[in-house]
């Protein structure tokens, strides 16, 4: 029998707003814990919450980039549940009315082929504290950082719309692409700026009932999201074709030693008893709000990859790639306008450029060759002053911090020649100097002859250094030969 | 001294006749004599108050200080006190010290009032007659085998025994109005959003609102005064001009219209509170106010809606209490489950751990739309209620309670008829409306009071027409006799 695998996605996103949610305490990342918990986030008695408006901004950004409906009038909802690191006994967030209603987000698949994935809503919430039951801690006991605890997150709720593995992680992509565009979400990973809890069942293909789903939680990486659905969908499978039935449950996945675990059935879930939060209004959104808003929504991915193509003339697999990333696309237009060749600067902003960062760990904001360099070099590509190769050299120093491109060439003699005069000089000489190697070339078949020119090429750029121009030795080269047939 | 009005105490402030630190000693003595006969004092907080009087002295020395400043005052221990220990009548918190002050405690800091500690209350403020406290019941002074009310007994019964001037309260279903009634003051809950609840310890956040008790109505309006305040802290906190609610006090009763509720005179009224507050009724319309009898059909609903929506609140809302960061933690928990079970278990009393659970099953999948829900649309049709009655009329008047202070004990065991206590005056904070008791009559030896209702943020007309019954009534002038 062939199974279909059906996947709907729970994405929290940690909006970047300077201060949490329900309080004017920093989220900063990584400070010393519970240095950034004020008494809201304590739960301290008598303590009263106060949205953050730029947190509702943020969330009806999310929704005009999706082209959702906004909740003009959304309500929060107590979520109550017992936990060390949620301090006052409940998660505040929205359930009936949340602020983002139904919106809808296409994919591009490897083959080139496009899909919309359904929104079902995105509702404002507080992420909770941390608790840990490792480290430097008496025996017995568990340490509680109450840091995170009020930072403003969306929780954004697919349709059951994904069909494979890679659906789902274009998918995540995808809202990385756009929250990260929109500067609502600084999109750190591995600082658990975007966390995935991933709904997989799987059903005989042909069927339009859903099987029974399992939910693996806080997923932070899309290899591990990849790894985590591959081997549910596997586990799925294998129990059912053993006969067995797939039971509702909550999992975990371990991306380091990739083991998969329950963490509870349906029967030990809670019943959060959600209620309208008494403390917090409904959140009133005018349409001028909404309007303003539409008006200041920076370029979208989908926008700015048809720009590529159009603007720059880029592929569609250059445009998708660099339009994904908003960091990457504002590199690259810096570099492309810069050097009036935007294929080549797509080229090394996408190869040399993307390896290096991703070598040294580092993002396109922190990237030691600024734009203007990197289009500094690229100018000397286009108009022959150096080549390809010589170009990977002063790539790695300009990395290095050896200063601009032409600084580089001036300082390492990189220019290339292509004065004709000089040029035809060497090619006359190397064969002055393998007389063997032209009489061989003389001798062989026609068909073999062009394999023979290699030789030539390399004695002849050996003896310019690298420095001459490679299509025009070749030509001097071709010219100077026939002459000896 | 301690006889004087805070009207009368501060025109003696301000003319030099004495010193807010005499004053505060006065209280204090008086404290340390006599609270240990009604416990209505949890934390007295002598030095404290000294310091803050020899500040007022200098402040009124300067002239033009506020109306409050060297006023000596008591705070419901609900409102959180910077470095003093708050602990809402509760062994959960019999050990939180907060390091800030309520918006409240602020505001009468900010003009120089005088604080001399903090009152006992109901544990959580959950009880009509104080005897839930951790720290013991707080005895009424008019008969100290009687209950004072609740919750916010320890405030009524100080005043009452001369301790205090004024004091601070709060009113979830009645819990300004109920003692005050019982201990013989005068109490207001203001309009939902009127004063901030910005570090009061919640019981039901949509229903609390804290307000003023004194002796008298006008007292009652100088408190206010300084204690309404917006406050952005506070999102239910209404952005709306205080006005002065001492310049209307004068303002004549002729022509007012008063709604009688005949829902609030039936089976149920004790004949004597009837006889008291029809008198009352009386008074005014010798005054030339106009009485009209009036209906609030769904009044019956209010007492069953109440108590699913007051500890449905309260189950969220004490949930902070766990033993993690503060308060009680029971000694060597097993395991994170054992915590929280015993701290909670030890921590809170018999009541509110029943409206805990209570709460609990209201909101619980498969219940809530048969009573949370049920009980929100009631509040809708109890608010309704009252905005047909405002259109023909312009405050309505009945009972505060439906008899005269309890015997301890007498309803201990029928939580039931304990909840009963507040049937006159719940609808109100379900409507989110302001409502005064004032004392209007002595029955068996003992106080009742005259409920005042009035529209949205409607507080002046209130305290206008409780000031002018004060005026040709000596009711509130009445001392209990151990006191006199």
């Amino acid at each position: 029998m062939s199974w279909e695998t059906v996947i709907g996605l729970e994405v929290h996103v940690q909006l970047a707003t300077k201060t949490k949610i329900f309080s004017a305490a920093s989220t900063a990342f990584g400070a010393t814990p519970n240095s950034q918990a004020c008494a809201i986030d304590l739960a301290m008695p008598g303590t009263l919450p106060v949205l953050n408006k730029q947190a509702v901004n943020y969330a009806i950004m999310f929704g005009l980039a999706i082209d959702a409906d906004i909740c003009q009038e959304s309500v929060f909802e107590r979520k109550n549940y017992f936990y060390p690191d949620l301090p006052k006994g409940y998660q505040t967030t929205q359930l009936e009315k949340p602020i983002v209603g139904r919106g809808s987000v296409t994919i591009q698949l490897a083959d080139g082929s496009e899909k919309a994935i359904g929104i079902h809503h995105a509702h404002l919430e507080e992420d909770a504290g941390k608790s840990t039951h490792e480290g430097n801690l008496p025996h017995g006991m568990s340490g509680v950082d109450l840091n995170r605890a009020g930072t403003p997150l969306i929780e954004i709720v697919s349709e059951p719309d994904m069909r494979s593995a890679e659906e789902a992680i274009a998918f995540a992509k995808k809202l990385h692409s756009i929250v990260t565009s929109i500067n609502i979400c600084d999109g750190e990973m591995s600082q658990g700026s975007m966390r995935f809890d991933v709904n997989v069942s799987v059903r005989p293909t042909g069927s339009s009932v859903l099987g029974t789903r399992t939910e693996t939680k806080n997923l932070n990486s899309f290899k591990f999201m990849e790894e985590a659905i591959e081997r549910e969908v596997e586990r799925q499978i294998d129990l059912i074709e053993d006969g067995g039935i797939v039971a509702q449950e909550t999992r975990l996945y371990n991306g380091d030693t990739k083991v998969a675990k329950s963490m509870r059935s349906k029967e030990e879930a809670n019943d959060y008893r959600y209620f309208p939060c008494p403390d917090l209004l409904p959140v009133l959104i005018s349409d001028a709000t909404i309007e303003e808003l539409r008006q200041a929504l920076p370029e979208l991915p989908d926008a700015r990859q048809k720009r590529f193509v159009s603007q720059y003339g880029l592929s569609n697999y250059d445009s998708n790639h660099i339009a994904s990333d908003s960091n990457m696309s504002a590199f690259f237009e810096v570099v492309a306008k810069g050097s009036s060749n935007a294929k080549l600067a797509a080229n090394w902003v996408m190869g040399e450029l993307s390896g290096a960062l991703n070598n040294a760990d580092l993002n396109f904001s922190g990237s030691p060759v600024s734009p203007q360099q990197l289009a500094g070099m690229v100018a000397r590509i286009e108009d022959n002053s150096i080549s390809g190769k010589m170009a990977k050299l002063v790539f790695e120093a300009m990395w290095k911090g050896e200063g601009t491109a032409d600084e580089i060439i001036q300082a390492k003699g990189l220019k290339q020649v292509s004065d004709s005069g000089a040029l035809e000089k060497i090619v006359a000489e190397v064969l002055d100097a393998n007389l063997a190697m032209v009489e061989d070339f003389i001798n062989s078949d026609e068909s073999k002859r062009k394999k023979k020119l290699g030789g030539f090429m390399g004695q002849i750029m050996k003896a310019s250094k690298g420095q001459a121009n490679p299509q025009q030795v070749n030509q001097i080269l071709l010219q100077k030969l026939n002459e000896l047939l | 001294m301690h006889n004087y009005t805070i009207a009368e105490l501060i025109k003696g402030l301000q003319n030099n006749e004495f010193s807010s630190v005499e004053l505060t000693q006065h209280f204090l003595d008086r404290i340390s004599q006599l609270n240990d006969d009604y416990n209505a004092i949890i934390t007295v907080t002598g030095e404290q108050a000294l310091n803050a009087a020899t500040l007022a002295d200098q402040r009124l020395s300067l002239g033009d200080a506020p109306a409050m400043c060297g006023v000596p005052i008591l705070h419901k221990d609900i409102f959180c006190t910077d470095g003093v220990r708050t602990s809402c009548g509760s062994k959960m918190l019999d050990n939180f010290i907060p390091p800030y002050n309520a918006t409240v405690v602020e505001n009468f800091a900010r003009d120089g009032a005088v604080m001399l500690g903090k009152t006992n209350m109901d544990e959580f403020a959950m009880g009509s007659s104080n005897e839930t406290s951790f720290y013991g019941p707080v005895k009424n002074p008019w008969a100290t085998d009687s209950v004072p009310g609740g919750s916010s007994g320890g405030s009524a019964a100080a005043i009452a025994a001369r301790l205090a001037p004024g004091a601070t309260a709060t009113d979830t279903g009645g819990s300004i109005r109920q003692p005050a009634a019982l201990c013989g003051i005068s109490g207001l809950k203001p309009t939902y959003g009127r004063v901030s609840r910005w570090g009061m310890i919640a019981f039901a956040s949509s229903l609390d609102q804290a307000g003023p008790m004194a002796r008298t109505a006008e007292d009652c309006a100088i408190l206010l005064n300084c204690m309404a305040s917006f406050d952005e802290k506070d999102s239910t906190s209404v952005d709306k001009n205080v006005p002065d609610y001492t310049a209307s006090l004068g303002n004549s009763v002729k022509g007012l219209k008063i709604g009688i509720p005949k829902e609030y005179f039936s089976e149920g009224l004790h004949p004597g509170t009837e006889v008291a507050v029809r008198k009352a009724l009386a008074d005014l319309e010798a005054q030339g106010a106009e009485l009209v009898e009036i209906s609030l059909p769904n009044s019956e609903l209010s007492v069953p809606a109440y108590y699913v929506i007051a500890p449905a609140e309260a189950s969220a809302n004490l949930s902070r209490f766990d033993g993690v960061k503060y308060g009680y933690r029971c000694e060597n928990p097993k395991d994170l489950q054992d915590m929280y079970c015993r701290s909670r278990t030890e921590g809170f009393g018999e009541e509110v751990q029943r409206r805990i659970l209570i709460g609990t099953y209201c909101l619980s999948a498969g219940y809530y739309d048969a009573y949370y829900g049920k009980a929100q649309q009631v509040r809708q049709l109890i608010q309704q209620d009252f905005s047909d009655a405002f259109k023909s009329v312009d405050l309505i008047m009945g009972p505060t309670c439906p008899s005269p202070a309890f015997k301890f004990g007498a309803k201990g065991d029928d939580p039931v008829a304990m909840y009963l206590e507040d049937i006159y005056t719940i609808a109100t904070n379900l409507a989110g409306l302001p409502g005064m008791s004032v004392p209007c009559g002595i029955v068996e030896d003992k106080p009742v009071g005259l409920q005042i209702i009035g529209n949205y943020f409607d507080e002046a007309r209130i305290l206008n027409v409780a000031h002018q019954f004060q005026q040709i009534t000596n009711w509130h002038q009445q001392t209990p006799e151990a006191i006199s």
